[in-house]
């Protein structure tokens, strides 16, 4: 075996990136920021509304939270609709006892199968993030063009008419996207994703082809149930204590560094478990009581971020 | 034709961690302390080795792809903060072509005197079934890259994602490097055994390495912070017989988000205020070494060769 000349070969090997989709930047030379009221931290509590189909064509892999049996995984299936029906409720009473509001990242499936949260998010005021068809139906590179747009437009455009709300944000299902799906998301006048977890703040991002902007919101990949209960097996405390760390530790750097961006994300069917969903209290509670927090929903946050 | 595959490289022999010749660090230290960020550039595109893939998902993965870089442009400046208030130079494990994405990154480090050495030319690319003009290539491209962006002429080696070739240690040896952080069979330096001239082996980690510890032992960052104080204590204790060596690698992407940083800080804090604590760096350990130990250790190995006491 021997390893090709173009191995040896580093053609994006310049200053900046080594992509032309964002520009390279620290943290910490930008301009400070001020949120409304001389916040410190900007509170973005996010919850994603998943529908997991049976027949899931698992390519070019499986979706975090994906079916894992044989044909027909009842089992998996039903444990991920009890967040629909039984988990989102739970946790919705949590942020109303602390009068917080929240983005709801949504499969356009779920809004046609369940009108009744699309109704309910209306009435709660919550923003509504397009998060594709279904978790079966992935963005990846080297997937066919048209099958892509046409995704976008389907969930786009579902959750648009069904909601009436604009629709600005866009995460992809996994988190997963193709060479393109920035363009087909930007042509559909999306103006912020929640793929690309560089950053604690808002950065820029430049569609293919002439596309156009966006802008990538700093979603946390790590300050996810998800992420801490069920990757990391981490006990509901230490999920409590991380989100208390967090806090702090954004908060402390605020003063020097100007305003940031907290983002917490919730996935019903983990946190909204009956002897779990009393941890999530326990850590909004302790975030109602801290100084200089901005509840905001992601587009809020962008907005008064752009502004500056 | 591919020559077969050994069952070990020989690159040291066996020495019982027991009766060794003392070794006293600086100012009498029992432990030399060292901490080596992981500067790191990981291509959103890279070439396909034919042993590794480099991301999991189709390219672009940008869900981890934003993960590395997260570390670049947000979490080195919260590590490098934490490192200051301790009085702690890194010794840098870098991806070389960060010297030229990331300029900004780099001068902050001269500025605070840290070391660099090598970690490859990119995180992406991997050395395995590099002929041996290939290996010479990205060797000679991490000496004179660094050289130029920083004037220090590296002297340690950390293969590019822990990939080598049977001929690694030899090399390094040729181009006068004094450590490589590849090896870790001991808590204390001891000679390579090389074709030609000198090279030991420094210890390094892959057990209180961030990366370890958060993605595989899937830690909170709490027990991270005493992992590393239990590793101490023990290596502390140990280190009244002969001076051992403790290393903290870390990973800006892994250690420096928030909510991980206080536990971090707090270890910092717990080694750094103890008496008889060296805190220095890769080479500067690897040169006292050189200087006092090298030969003395090199010849309580060959006298207890094949099981002497």
């Amino acid at each position: 075996m021997t390893v090709a000349k173009e191995y040896m070969e580093y053609p994006m090997r310049r200053y900046g990136m080594d992509h032309d989709i964002y520009e390279w930047s620290l943290l910490v030379n930008r301009k400070k920021v001020v949120w409304p009221n001389a916040a410190r931290v900007a509170l973005w509590i996010t919850t994603d509304l998943e529908f997991f189909a049976l027949d899931q064509p698992a390519k070019p892999f499986k979706a975090p939270g994906g079916m894992v049996t044989a044909y027909p995984d009842l089992r998996h299936f039903t444990t991920r609709d009890y967040g629909n029906r039984v988990g989102i409720q739970r946790i919705w009473r949590v942020l109303d006892q602390y009068r917080m509001k929240s983005s709801v990242a949504m499969n356009s499936k779920v809004a046609e199968r369940y009108p009744y949260l699309v109704k309910k998010i209306n009435e709660r005021g919550d923003e509504i993030i397009a998060m594709g068809v279904d978790q079966g139906k992935l963005h990846y590179g080297g997937m066919d063009d048209a099958t892509e747009v046409a995704q976008v437009n389907e969930s786009v455009t579902t959750l648009r008419k069904l909601s009436g709300q604009a629709v600005k944000g866009w995460l992809s299902p996994a988190k997963s996207e193709s060479w393109n799906t920035l363009k087909h998301v930007k042509n559909a006048g999306i103006d912020y994703v929640c793929d690309w977890v560089a950053d604690d703040m808002p950065f820029e991002l430049t569609a293919p082809d002439g596309a156009g902007k966006l802008w990538a919101m700093p979603h946390s990949s790590e300050i996810s149930d998800r992420k801490i209960i069920i990757d990391n097996k981490h006990n509901e405390d230490e999920f409590v204590e991380q989100i208390q760390d967090q806090f702090t530790g954004l908060y402390k750097e605020s003063e020097k560094y100007g305003g940031r961006i907290m983002s917490i994300s919730l996935t019903p069917y983990i946190m909204g478990l009956h002897y779990r969903v009393k941890y999530l209290d326990k850590a909004l509670k302790w975030l109602s009581q801290q100084k200089g927090v901005w509840v905001a929903n992601g587009t809020e946050i962008l907005e008064a971020f752009k502004k500056q | 034709m591919e020559s077969a595959l050994k069952p070990d490289l020989e690159l040291y022999d066996y020495w019982p961690y027991e009766n060794r010749p003392k070794i006293t660090w600086p100012g009498g230290a029992r432990v030399a302390f060292w901490v080596a960020p992981n500067i790191e550039f990981y291509e959103l595109n890279p070439p396909i080795n034919p042993k590794r893939t480099p991301w999991p998902r189709p390219h672009p993965d940008v869900n981890l792809y934003s993960n590395r870089d997260y570390g670049n442009r947000v979490g080195h400046w919260r590590m490098m903060e934490v490192m200051d208030k301790y009085g702690v130079r890194g010794s840098i494990s870098l991806s070389v072509a960060l010297l030229d994405h990331h300029p900004e990154i780099i001068k902050e480090c001269v500025d605070r005197k840290w070391e660099f050495f090598s970690h490859g030319i990119y995180n992406t690319r991997y050395s395995y079934d590099m002929d041996e003009a290939q290996e010479r290539a990205i060797m000679e491209d991490s000496i004179e890259s660094v050289m130029k962006a920083t004037g220090q002429r590296i002297s340690g080696w950390l293969a590019p994602a822990l990939t080598h070739t049977e001929r690694t240690m030899d090399l390094l040896a040729e181009y006068n490097f004094l450590y490589t952080c590849d090896l870790f069979q001991d808590d204390q330096p001891q000679p390579v055994k090389v074709k030609k001239g000198r090279l030991i082996s420094m210890p390094y980690s892959l057990e209180i390495n961030d990366i370890i510890v958060y993605n595989s032992y899937l830690a909170t960052p709490r027990r991270y912070g005493q992992m590393i104080k239990d590793q101490f204590d023990q290596l502390y204790e140990e280190g009244k017989e002969s001076g051992t060596v403790m290393c903290i690698p870390l990973h800006a992407y892994a250690v420096g988000h928030p909510h991980r940083m206080a536990a971090f800080e707090e270890a910092l804090d717990y080694i750094t205020t103890k008496p008889g604590v060296w805190v220095t760096t890769a080479r500067e350990i690897a040169e006292y070494y050189n200087k006092h130990y090298y030969d003395t250790c090199a010849a309580d190995i060959a006298a207890r060769k094949g099981g002497g006491a």
